[in-house]
């Protein structure tokens, strides 16, 4: 194995590692300032305080999960000074102000503003504390923006110049790179992929304590998991739609800017009019015919430029026409990675979307899960995977945007070879890849250890307020 | 009015750096030291709290410290990160170790799972402290950096060496005391009772040991900044033997904050300019000049931090403001829910 492809595994294992963590973070800080308001605005008129307990509950989950989604985010900003110092280098006049934005501006709110939330329910009056929680679901939104901004430059560099001294990349509008035309398809659709993680887990939450039997029919508990899952459905469900819509556009956008990316996903070698989109393919290694796969006829023409009888480029004439513009090379991406991570993205994503739907079916109206046991069973036997499915479709799109742009880092302007730290030793990054899994590995076991007991717990009592200490002692420090 | 921007980005850079070893120092002090200072469980619940609601905002100054680094000045942050790789792989290890265990403490209720959570805690803030000394070392006697910005050859001490030299190990020690005693008098000043008490003695006992160091270090080196710095610790060790507690935890501050100032600008010598020494030739030197990103994105994170920093600044004034009550023993572990009225 060469430096290079190890740097490259130590990438994305510490990148896909964190990406479980960001899009639930993103989504479990939405849906604890939704269900928060709805305590406040619910329980002045009603005295139930259902959405209250589900905010903590959730709050709870966001408390962890964010936790080890910003240790790891701590990471993924050394790394490019680490094992990557020739890229920073490079593109640090873009890349630099574009992560100390993010940080300055959306880090520092989400980071002070979770605690301000979490210990500060004694201190703050109830429409602040409720402000907290929103800055926090604010602050992570646009963190994702600005990030992705960056992401979009590597994959569709915009606003820039490459100075003829230095032979570096400079920044020319910050505006313009973060109004990047792939940006603005990439982060609605990135968006969407985190509401619909964080929407299956707390569905899943809410149907395993259904169907667990533990409450009775009735009880305060029982409908606040009802809430929770029919709640969760829908953020599934929604952000599926919104995925679909947002992907869909992004395909364009990709078509356009990429289009290399676009034909490794479809292994569309000769350019195509009326191209169909595969479902299911199998070539032999090294064929460039399938010989055997299921197609919709004219699809992937439309999905990639709207129209069913448009022209879409292939392989080989692309890989022609950029060893003509930067001279020759190996300019094709590994087929196989780019075609089945773009469509485990898409298929596994839709799974928990149809599931969600099933759910929504079965409990509409004031029904339960009760009157088909069999139906219940299945999504008893859902639950365990079901937060999972979001997550991978998740990491398979970030498979495909990653992978499927080599060999380029920056496309077009600057190669995946050229980026390395160039006086790392194999040895060096052997040992933090090591330290990096087992720690990494640690983490996860203690994170899920401690979701799952967060959420066996069941719906957390909302205290009463808390008696004013009378303690002296307790006069301000400051 | 002409600004020079990479000198305004070079103070800023240096500023961030400070606030993340100023707010981080005492977290990394109160981390290693709740476990040794409290006894029971109850009071090593409250040495965490002093520092729960803040000690993940004062994290985020090293992503701004790191962020700024990278912006304002692109070749210092890839020969600094490259040049100490498997260091900085271990601080963010560590960081992730520690992060994790104060967040997840109060997460579970078993004394098993404290304890586990405790350990966890107190190991992590130490090496940091440690390891973060030693890199501040190392920015003193410089890495061995080619005129490429790199350091070549080695295999795996490439990176490891640099810590292992006398300034680093200096730093390494004076790092762990510097976090004790910064730790101690922040504990000192957000408790009470027994863990108050127990705070101040310690800051009492361990100050004085730093400013012999700071005053040999005074001698060897001569920057008036370090004779500065052993000023304040005398003076915080006496502020703490009158309990002046808000006073001696001022003096800490300072006291950090000036021994940052004078690392970072250990070789800014009249003209030379320089932010990382190469021990192999002045060729390899990083210098402000050189290592300065563009102006077009100097100029943005101008406009960026004027605008944001004053801001982050105030409202995390704030919420240091509506923690300012002191954490007492044997309160109850959860935050309690304010139904609306």
């Amino acid at each position: 194995m060469t430096i290079e492809a190890l740097t490259r595994l130590q990438f994305a294992v510490t990148t896909l590692y964190h990406y479980l963590f960001v899009p639930l973070s993103i989504s479990l800080a939405l849906f604890t300032a939704v269900l928060q308001t709805a305590h406040v605005r619910h329980v002045a008129r009603t005295g139930d305080d259902r959405y209250g307990r589900l905010s903590l509950l959730v709050g709870k989950l966001l408390m962890t999960t964010f936790a080890v989604g910003v240790v790891t985010g701590l990471v993924q900003e050394f790394q490019f000074g680490l094992s990557w110092s020739a890229f920073a280098r490079f593109y640090g006049d873009v890349f630099g102000p574009t992560l100390a934005v993010e940080g300055m501006l959306a880090f520092f709110l989400e980071a002070t503003f979770l605690g301000l939330w979490w210990f500060g329910r004694d201190r703050l009056p109830v429409l602040v504390h409720l402000a907290t929680i929103w800055v926090v679901a604010v602050g992570t939104a646009i963190s994702a923006f600005v990030i992705l901004a960056a992401n979009s430059f590597m994959q569709n560099p915009v606003a820039y110049t490459v100075d003829a001294a230095t032979g570096r990349a400079r920044l020319g509008s910050f505006r313009d790179l973060l109004l990047n035309e792939l940006n603005l398809a990439a982060f609605p659709h990135t968006y969407a992929g985190a509401v619909m993680a964080g929407g299956a887990l707390v569905m899943a939450v809410g149907v395993w304590h259904l169907l667990r039997g533990q409450y009775a029919h009735g009880t305060p508990e029982f409908a606040a998991f009802r809430t929770l899952s029919r709640f969760g459905a829908w953020a599934t469900l929604a952000g599926g739609a919104l995925v679909s819509i947002s992907g869909d556009l992004l395909g364009k956008v990709i078509t356009e800017v990429q289009p290399m990316k676009m034909a490794a996903a479809e292994a569309l070698y000769r350019t195509t009019t009326g191209a169909p989109f595969s479902i299911f393919s199998y070539a032999p290694l090294g064929s460039d015919d399938p010989t055997f796969s299921v197609e919709v006829p004219g699809f992937l023409s439309f999905l990639a430029k709207g129209s069913f009888t448009a022209q879409v480029l292939g392989l080989k004439d692309l890989q022609d026409a950029y060893a003509a513009q930067f001279g020759p090379g190996d300019y094709t991406p590994s087929i196989p990675v780019a075609f089945w991570s773009f469509r485990l993205m898409i298929g596994v994503g839709m799974f928990a979307a149809v599931v969600a739907l099933v759910h929504l079916w079965v409990t509409r109206r004031s029904r339960t899960l009760d009157p088909d046991p069999r139906l219940a069973q299945g999504l008893l036997w859902s639950v365990g995977l079901l937060p999972l499915l979001p997550l991978f479709a998740n990491s398979f799109g970030w498979i495909f945007t990653e992978t499927a742009r080599q060999p380029w880092l920056v496309f077009g302007l600057f190669k995946t070879s050229e980026g390395v730290s160039p006086g790392l030793s194999f040895a060096e990054v052997a040992t933090s890849l090591v330290a990096f899994t087992l720690v990494y590995g640690a983490l996860a076991l203690v994170w899920v250890k401690l979701a799952v007991r967060l959420v066996r717990r069941g719906l957390p009592e909302l205290p009463a307020p808390a008696p004013e200490p009378a303690d002296d002692e307790l006069t301000p420090s400051y | 009015m002409t600004v020079d921007l990479p000198v305004l980005w070079y103070g800023v850079t240096v500023l961030a750096w400070v606030l993340f070893f100023v707010l981080e120092g005492f977290d990394f002090g109160v981390g290693f030291l709740g476990p040794l200072l409290g006894r029971t469980e109850a009071e090593r619940g409250a040495a965490v709290r002093t520092v729960g609601p803040v000690w993940d905002g004062n994290e985020v100054w090293l992503v701004a410290a790191v962020g700024v680094t990278f912006a304002a000045f692109p070749d210092w942050y890839a020969a600094l990160l490259s040049g100490l790789y498997l260091p900085m792989i271990a601080l963010l290890l560590l960081l992730a170790v520690r992060g994790v265990a104060i967040e997840f403490r109060g997460k579970h209720d078993t004394a098993r799972w404290r304890d586990g959570c405790d350990a966890a805690l107190a190991t992590s803030s130490l090496l940091l402290a440690g390891t973060w000394g030693a890199v501040l070392g190392v920015l003193v006697s410089g890495l061995a950096l080619s005129p490429d910005g790199e350091v070549h050859g080695g295999g795996l001490t490439r990176s490891l060496a640099p810590v292992l030299g006398p300034w680093a190990v200096l730093g390494g020690f004076a790092g762990v005391l510097l976090a004790t005693v910064h730790g101690a008098t922040f504990l000192s000043l957000r408790t009470t009772g027994v863990l108050r008490v127990r705070a101040r003695r310690l800051t009492v006992a361990a100050a004085p040991a730093l400013v012999v160091i700071a005053l040999a270090l005074f001698i060897a080196a001569g920057h008036a900044v370090v004779a500065a710095a052993a000023a304040l610790l005398a003076l915080a060790a006496v502020a703490a033997w009158r309990r002046a507690e808000a006073l001696a935890f001022a003096a800490t501050t300072a006291a950090v904050a000036g021994t940052v100032v004078a690392v970072f600008t250990a070789h800014l010598a009249e003209g030379s300019q320089v932010l990382l020494r190469s021990t192999l030739s002045p060729a390899g030197d990083v210098t402000l000049r050189a290592a300065a990103a563009s102006d077009g994105a100097l100029h943005l994170i101008t406009v960026a931090g004027v605008v944001v920093l004053p801001a982050v600044v105030a409202y995390q004034a704030w919420s240091y403001w509506v923690f300012r009550r002191r954490v007492a023993t044997g309160f109850a572990r959860e935050p309690r829910v304010r139904v609306a009225r």
